[in-house]
C-alpha cells in the first residue's frame, strides 16, 4: 500500500513550550490508525498541523502520490485535497438542519459562484438520505442539528466528514460522552469508513481502541513513544509508566 | 428542498404583497396621483424610509446572516448618493448655464458652457475647475454605473485587505468605522472635489423634467418601492440555498467552514461587496428625495444607527431588518420633528427632541438584553415556532436531545 500522509521531523512550540517535538508519522491509503496518549500529549495539535490550522516551526508534511507539501496550503485547500476532520468538541452548525449540514459537506465545487447557483439534485438528496441512515439520523433529516443529543451530534459530524469523501479522516475523540451502545455504533461507522480510506482516530477509551482492532501510535510529550498492535504497545514499559499506569 | 423558491419562503411573498399594497395605498392618497390626503413631503419621508429599509436589508445580510458587524455600510449608502448627485447637479446646472448664455449674441462655445457650470458648482469652494472625479458627470449612464462601481470597488479593496489578514469581530467593526470616518473627513475638505461641507444640493429637481414635486416625489417613491422589492427578493434568494448555509456557517463557526473546504475569505468578500452595492443603490434613491447630501451624512454614527435598527427589528431575518428600519426611522422623524407631545413631569419637562436618542439607546439595550430576536421575534410567537432555548449545557448522553430548560418542561 502506498503512503498517503507522511509527517516527518515536525516540531512546534507555543511560547517556548514544545507541544510537538520531532514527530514523525505515516499512514497508508486504506488504513485505520488509533492515536492514544495522556492529556496534553499533542494529539490535537498534531491534527491542527495536518489540517493547516497550526504551522509547524520545522519538519515536513507530505500528501498523496505526488508528495505535495501541505504546509503552504490554506485550511480550505487542504480540505479540498481530501483531508477531513472531526473536532474534539462536536461542532456542527446547530442553527441548521441535519440535511443542510450534510448538503454543505457534500463533495461539490466549493467556490462561491457555483455554490450560489447550486440547487440540490434528486441524486444529492438521495445521497444525503443514505448518509443520514448510515449515521443513524435517517429520521432526523429535517430537524435542527442543535436539537440533537450529544451522541447524535458526534455522529452528524462523522457524517459531515463522510459526505466530503475525504481520503484521510482525522477523528478527535469521537466517543467522548457517548453511551456504551452509541460507542459501539461509532466503532462500526469508523471501521466501515476505513475500508475505503485512511482513518486516524484519537481516543482515550482503551475498550474503544481495542474494538477498532488496528495499529496504535502512542504519543507522549509531542513525539511517538511506541507504535504497533494494541497488545504490543500496552505491554511496553514506557507506555505503562506514562499513560496506562496512572 | 425541491419545492419552488416561493413555496419554501412564504414570508417573501407576504412581504412583497404588503409592499405592493402599501405602494398602491400611498399612490391613491398622494397629491400627485390621488386624492391628496398624504402630503408630498410625507410621500418623500415614506420614500426615503423605503430606501432606509433597503440598506437595512443589506446590513442584515452582512451582519445577521454572515456575522460581520460592519459599521461602515452607511458610507457606501452615502457614496451612492454622491454618485447620482453629481449627475443631477451637473445636468441641472448645465441647463441653467446654457439658458443664460443663450441670451448673448454669439452662441456659446462648449468650453464656455463647461466653465460656466464649473463656476456655478464650485464657486462655493473658491474654485471653478472640474476635478477628475467629475469626468463622467455629464453622462447619466456612466454616473449610474458609478453608483455601484465606486462603492463596490471600495468595499472590494477594503474587504480584501481586512479579510485576507483574518481581521474579525470587534476589530473588524472598528476598522469599518475608521474607513467611514476617513471617508467623511476627506469629503469635508474643500478640495475633495465634492464641494466640502456644502455637499451637493438641489438634488430633488430632475433636470429636463417639468413635472411638479407632487409627481416627481411619487416617481421616486415607486422607484424606491421597486428597489426594496427587488433587493428583498435578491437577498432572500441569496440566503435561501447552500450559499446561505455556508454564510450562516461562517457566522456560527468560521473555522469549521474552512475545514469543510470553503474559502471563508472569498465568501465574506463576496457578501461585503454585494451588500455595499445594495447600500449604494439605496443611497442613490434616497438623496434625490432628501434633496441634499453632505459629508455629515456619512458620519460614523450613521452606520451605528443602521446596526441599531437591524438589532431592534431582529437580525437574521430579512423582514426584521425592514421593520426595524421603518419603525425606528419613522419614530425618529416624529420625535425629532417636534410633533411628539412633551411630557411634563412637574419638576422637569421631557422634550423629545432632546430625549429621543436616550430613549432609542435604552430600547437598544433593552432589546439586546431581553429580546435578542427583536421585533421580528413577535412573529415567532404568532407562528409558534419559538426556538428552543439553548443556553444550557449539555445534559449528557442519557437525557436524549433535550437540554436543561426543555427537559423540565
Ligand atoms: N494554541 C495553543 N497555544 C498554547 N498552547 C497550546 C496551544 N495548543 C495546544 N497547546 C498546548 O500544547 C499541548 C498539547 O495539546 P493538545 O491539545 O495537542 O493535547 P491532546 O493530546 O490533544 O490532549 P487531550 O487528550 O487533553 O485532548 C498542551 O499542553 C496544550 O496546552
Ligand atoms: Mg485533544
Amino acid at each position: 500500500m502506498s503512503t498517503l500522509l507522511e509527517v516527518s521531523g515536525v516540531s512546534v512550540s507555543f511560547d517556548g513550550f514544545r507541544a510537538i517535538n520531532n514527530l514523525s508519522f505515516r499512514i497508508a491509503d486504506a488504513e485505520m490508525r488509533a492515536v492514544i496518549g495522556p492529556n496534553g500529549a499533542g494529539k490535537t495539535t498534531f491534527m491542527d498541523i495536518v489540517t493547516g490550522k497550526t504551522k509547524p516551526d520545522e519538519g515536513r508534511v507530505l500528501w498523496g502520490e505526488k508528495s505535495v507539501s501541505l504546509l503552504k496550503m490554506s485550511e480550505a485547500k487542504i480540505a479540498q485535497a481530501g483531508v477531513g476532520r472531526k473536532f474534539q468538541k462536536p461542532t456542527v452548525f446547530e442553527d441548521q438542519s441535519v440535511q443542510e449540514n450534510l448538503l454543505m459537506a457534500l463533495k461539490k465545487p466549493r467556490g462561491w459562484l457555483p455554490v450560489l447557483s447550486y440547487r440540490p439534485s434528486e441524486e444529492d438528496l438521495a445521497k444525503v438520505a443514505t448518509l443520514a441512515d448510515d449515521i443513524g439520523l435517517g429520521d432526523a433529516l429535517l430537524r435542527k442539528s442543535g436539537e440533537l443529543s450529544h451522541g447524535q451530534k458526534q455522529w452528524l459530524e462523522i457524517g459531515i466528514l463522510l459526505a466530503q469523501e475525504p481520503r484521510l479522516l482525522l477523528v478527535d475523540e469521537p466517543a467522548a460522552g457517548m453511551t456504551p451502545e452509541e460507542r459501539e455504533k461509532t466503532t462500526d461507522i469508523l471501521v466501515e469508513a476505513a475500508k475505503t480510506r485512511a482513518v486516524v482516530v484519537v481516543e482515550h477509551d482503551m475498550e474503544f481502541v481495542r474494538r477498532l482492532n488496528c495499529k496504535v501510535t502512542v504519543l507522549h510529550e509531542g513525539s511517538v513513544l511506541a507504535e504497533g498492535s494494541l497488545d504490543h504497545v500496552t505491554s511496553n514499559q514506557d507506555v505503562i509508566d506514562v499513560y496506562l499506569g496512572r | 428542498m425541491n419545492r419552488s423558491f416561493v413555496a419554501r419562503n412564504p414570508s417573501v411573498l407576504i412581504f412583497l404583497a404588503l409592499l405592493a399594497l402599501f405602494t398602491l395605498g400611498v399612490t391613491i392618497l398622494s397629491e400627485g396621483f390621488g386624492v391628496g390626503m398624504v402630503s408630498t413631503s410625507f410621500v418623500k419621508t415614506l420614500g426615503k424610509t423605503l430606501c432606509l429599509c433597503l440598506v437595512a436589508v443589506a446590513m442584515d445580510l452582512i451582519w445577521g446572516y454572515a456575522g460581520i458587524l460592519s459599521l461602515g455600510h452607511f458610507a457606501f449608502f452615502g457614496l451612492g448618493g454622491y454618485m447620482i448627485g453629481m449627475w443631477l447637479m451637473y445636468e441641472r446646472t448645465r441647463l441653467i448655464v446654457v439658458d443664460a448664455l443663450a441670451q448673448g449674441q454669439l452662441p456659446p462655445t462648449p468650453q464656455e458652457v463647461v466653465d460656466g457650470i464649473g463656476n456655478q458648482i464650485f464657486g462655493v469652494v473658491g474654485s471653478s475647475d472640474f476635478p477628475v472625479i467629475w469626468s463622467f458627470a455629464d453622462s447619466l449612464t456612466l454616473q449610474l454605473a458609478m453608483v455601484v462601481l465606486v462603492p463596490g470597488l471600495l468595499a472590494l479593496v477594503f474587504g480584501w485587505l481586512a479579510f485576507r489578514s483574518r481581521v474579525t469581530g470587534v476589530y473588524l467593526s472598528i476598522l469599518t468605522q475608521a474607513m467611514t470616518l476617513a471617508l467623511a473627513l476627506y469629503l469635508f475638505q474643500n478640495d475633495s472635489g465634492l464641494r466640502g461641507n456644502n455637499g451637493l444640493s438641489g438634488l430633488q429637481n430632475l433636470p429636463g423634467v417639468n413635472a411638479s414635486q407632487d409627481v416627481v416625489s411619487m416617481w421616486f417613491f415607486w422607484a424606491s418601492a421597486l428597489a426594496l422589492g427587488l433587493g428583498y427578493l435578491l437577498a432572500a434568494w441569496v440566503v435561501s440555498g447552500k450559499f446561505g448555509s455556508v454564510i450562516r456557517g461562517i457566522r456560527d463557526n468560521e473555522a469549521r467552514v474552512r475545514f469543510l473546504g470553503y474559502s471563508v475569505e472569498a465568501y465574506k468578500l463576496a457578501m461585503f461587496t454585494l451588500t455595499a452595492c445594495i447600500a449604494a443603490i439605496a443611497g442613490a434613491l434616497y438623496y434625490p428625495q432628501a434633496g441634499i447630501i453632505n459629508p455629515a451624512e456619512i458620519a460614523p454614527i450613521a452606520s451605528i444607527y443602521l446596526a441599531v435598527w437591524v438589532a431592534i427589528g431582529g437580525r437574521g431575518r430579512l423582514y426584521g431588518a425592514v421593520i426595524g428600519a421603518a419603525v425606528v426611522s419613522l419614530l425618529s422623524t416624529w420625535f425629532t420633528g417636534g410633533q411628539a407631545p412633551d411630557v411634563p413631569l412637574g419638576f422637569y419637562t421631557i422634550k423629545w427632541v432632546d430625549w429621543w436618542l436616550v430613549l432609542l439607546g435604552l430600547s437598544f439595550v433593552g432589546v439586546t438584553l431581553f429580546a435578542p430576536q427583536g421585533i421580528g421575534g413577535l412573529f415567532d410567537l404568532i407562528s409558534d415556532r419559538l426556538r428552543p432555548n439553548r443556553h444550557g449545557a449539555d445534559l449528557g448522553p442519557d437525557q436524549g436531545s433535550l437540554r436543561e430548560k426543555e427537559a423540565q418542561q
